[in-house]
């Protein structure tokens, strides 16, 4: 009876521990070995611990790396700027059409991921009406325009990640106990000042969640930088898919999947520390 | 030597595999870097000559005859009805770099790939090299007599001189497509479509590595079939003011298409074939061979390794009679490679027969030139590339 008590914790863990090695360890291990390989796909790969990969995938792709973690980060702020106010309400103020709501957030993922991008060349036309309207009120210069720009780009990742960010929102906001927000008010606080020692507080789970979901694939993205932006605005993701399938360098192209691997795990880290993670389990 | 490296090639495999014996792998996997030789084993078996019950035919979207009521390919049809063998005609190839990355990790171990005929581009420089990786079966050319019909200018590629593994299934030239209404006149000059400043901003340049530099280095008066590193870096520079100044705007595939239509991209290189479908629908748009010289790429028919070499032949001797190519070229609008189909299509499509896209004059072909394959398979080439188009 003990014993089967101290092992069934560890028969339930096993499915998952042999997901996790099959899909992830063994992946992570042969993309390791690959990144520290040289050669061609013509004379075959060899393994010679070849560091250099990393030095060159520093160097040369300084700009693409840099670019990817400012256009997911710019995207990740634009999107929690707009989700918040969007999962408050649909979570504290939509009563009964609540998932009416929320199946109007998650509807676009019905489309496929390209054709939601390509959409986006439409909308943001040379001769639309966004930039049209843009142009009028003097924002955009008459021979402006967005396509094949950087704000192209962010919008494009923006819109693309924005159910990432809204739902684990709305999961936080909508478990909150309400008679927490009266109880500031009944001790006084001013509606900001409940909103700001309340409900922010206790949706930040949701917030860290939600950010961690759109600036980590936002950062690996390469469709939105390549459909809506210029050889100027390209990615990490457009060098990493670049060398994969055109150069056929998967050593490179290995170091450079890494690099940014640690990179983004670098700045989770900072950011779950920034936050702190008391406040997000407790 | 060939099975040496296999066992090496699968020794990365089964690395993949197992985690546990770590630096025993790795070992293996260090062992040895000696230059692959092509695997000639699967070349010099004899030809078993019976049919297979079904052809795996994998080709580009929109790339063979359609009957757009019943939603089917009757060539294909004619043919399972003439030999009895069903034909499974799969449209999966999108871009060469794309298939060619799905393709070539079971075949470097030695596997097939479940298809009998992939059709590829030659100025990809794929199809070369996969004939120098020896993913590739010889043609059974005892099954295609047919191959008498092939356009003389197309028997002799560089790249497989005797057509030992390789039949065209079509050509199209790479020239400027643009707007005559938005550009205001005629435009054949790849430095206008670089400099004019009126189109700042309006053009787009191809993805491709053959078509983007091979019409640089033809209006630079350079012979793309002969690439050198002094006139390929001549190109890149030529480009890459263009890209810095803000003339060009994007670098494309096929998805130009749209964005022209559209009225974003005034002008652009673009590709014949996409042009006639294009100009159905929008009927001023224009297709120009540059002054300077077009382009001109082949796609392939190939029998990866593992494809049943005698119904891939077979169906590659009925497609090379002119009035099954012809039936197939009324509906695509390439380039046909077999002779005679032009008359054919003459008595049943005459529009079609006279269209210059479809069938070009000789003055046309004349005037348009093949990339070095080697220069295309040069990593630092396209590296270089890869630079300018931003990646």
């Amino acid at each position: 009876m003990s014993l089967r008590r101290r092992t069934a914790p560890y028969l339930l863990l096993a499915p998952g521990l042999a997901w996790l090695a099959l899909f992830f360890v063994v992946p992570m291990y042969y993309l390791l070995n690959t990144s520290l390989q040289t050669g061609s796909l013509d004379v075959g790969y060899t393994f010679n611990w070849a560091w250099h990969n990393y030095k060159d995938a520093l160097t040369l792709y300084q700009d693409q790396f840099l670019r990817s973690i400012e256009y997911a980060g710019i995207a990740t702020l634009l999107a929690l700027v707009i989700a918040y106010p969007l999962a408050y309400w649909i979570a504290l103020r939509s009563g009964r059409y609540r998932n009416l709501f929320l199946m109007m957030v998650v509807a676009p993922f019905f489309v496929t991921y390209l054709i939601r991008t390509l959409a986006w060349e439409t909308i943001l036309s040379d001769n639309g009406f966004v930039v049209n309207t843009l142009q009028s009120l003097g924002i955009l210069s008459s021979d402006g325009r967005l396509l094949a720009t950087s704000t192209a780009v962010i919008a494009g990742i923006t819109y693309n990640f924005l159910p990432f960010m809204v739902l684990p929102l709305y999961v936080s906001l909508e478990q909150m106990d309400a008679r927490l927000i009266e109880a500031a008010q009944d001790l006084y606080a001013s509606k900001f000042k409940a909103f700001l020692r309340v409900t922010l507080p206790l949706s930040l789970p949701g917030v860290f969640a939600g950010t961690l979901l759109t600036f980590i694939p936002a950062a690996g993205d390469f469709i939105n930088a390549q459909l809506l932006g210029s050889p100027k605005q390209y990615m990490i993701g457009n060098v990493i898919q670049s060398k994969f399938l055109a150069i056929t360098d998967y050593p490179a192209a290995a170091a450079l999947s890494f690099t940014l691997m640690a990179a983004i795990l670098v700045l989770v880290v900072i950011y779950a520390r920034l936050l702190g993670t008391e406040r997000l389990t407790g | 030597m060939s099975e040496y490296t296999r066992r090496q090639l699968l020794g990365r495999g089964a690395a993949g595999a197992s985690v546990l014996t770590l630096p025993g792998l790795l070992a293996a996997c260090g062992g040895g870097g000696g230059i692959k030789s092509p695997a000639k084993t699967a070349a010099s078996a004899p030809v078993k000559r019976q049919l297979a019950k079904t052809l795996n035919f994998s080709n580009w979207p929109l790339y063979i005859d359609v009957n757009e009521k019943k939603k089917t390919h009757p060539t294909l049809q004619a043919f399972t009805k003439k030999y009895g063998v069903n034909v499974k005609y799969t449209e999966d190839i999108n871009d060469n770099q794309s298939f060619f990355g799905k393709i070539q990790g079971p075949l470097s171990h030695g596997q097939g790939v479940g298809r009998d005929i992939i059709v590829m581009t030659d100025s990809s420089g794929f199809p070369g090299r996969m004939i120098k990786l020896g993913w590739l079966e010889k043609l059974d050319k005892q099954s295609i007599p047919n191959m008498k019909n092939l356009l003389p200018v197309q028997q002799h590629p560089d790249w497989d001189p005797s057509r030992d593994y390789s039949l065209p299934w079509q050509s199209g030239m790479t020239g400027i497509g643009y707007d005559p209404n938005k550009v205001g006149s005629e435009l054949t000059s790849i430095d206008d479509l670089l400099t004019n400043r009126k189109l700042k901003g309006k053009v787009t340049l191809l993805s491709e590595l053959a078509d983007a530099v091979g019409l640089v280095m033809l209006s630079n008066g350079d012979d793309p079939s002969k690439v050198t590193k002094a006139t390929f870096d001549k190109a890149i520079a030529k480009m890459q003011k263009a890209v810095n100044s803000g003339q060009v705007r994007q670098f494309t595939g096929n998805d130009y298409a749209p964005l022209l239509a559209k009225g974003d991209v005034w002008a652009c290189m673009a590709w014949s074939g996409d042009m006639v479908q294009l100009k159905a629908d929008h009927p001023d748009l224009k297709w120009n061979l540059p002054e300077s010289g077009g382009m001109i790429w082949t796609d392939n028919m190939l029998i990866p390794h593992g494809g049943n070499v005698y119904t891939a032949s077979v169906y590659m001797n009925y497609y090379y009679q002119p009035a099954v190519a012809a039936a197939v070229e009324d509906y695509v609008n390439y380039i046909c490679p077999v002779v005679g189909a032009d008359k054919v299509l003459l008595k049943t499509n005459p529009e079609v027969a006279k269209n210059p896209l479809i069938f070009p004059t000789k003055d046309m072909l004349s005037n348009v030139h093949q990339f070095d394959a080697a220069a295309a398979n040069n990593t630092t080439y396209k590296e270089q590339f890869a630079n300018l188009t931003g990646a």
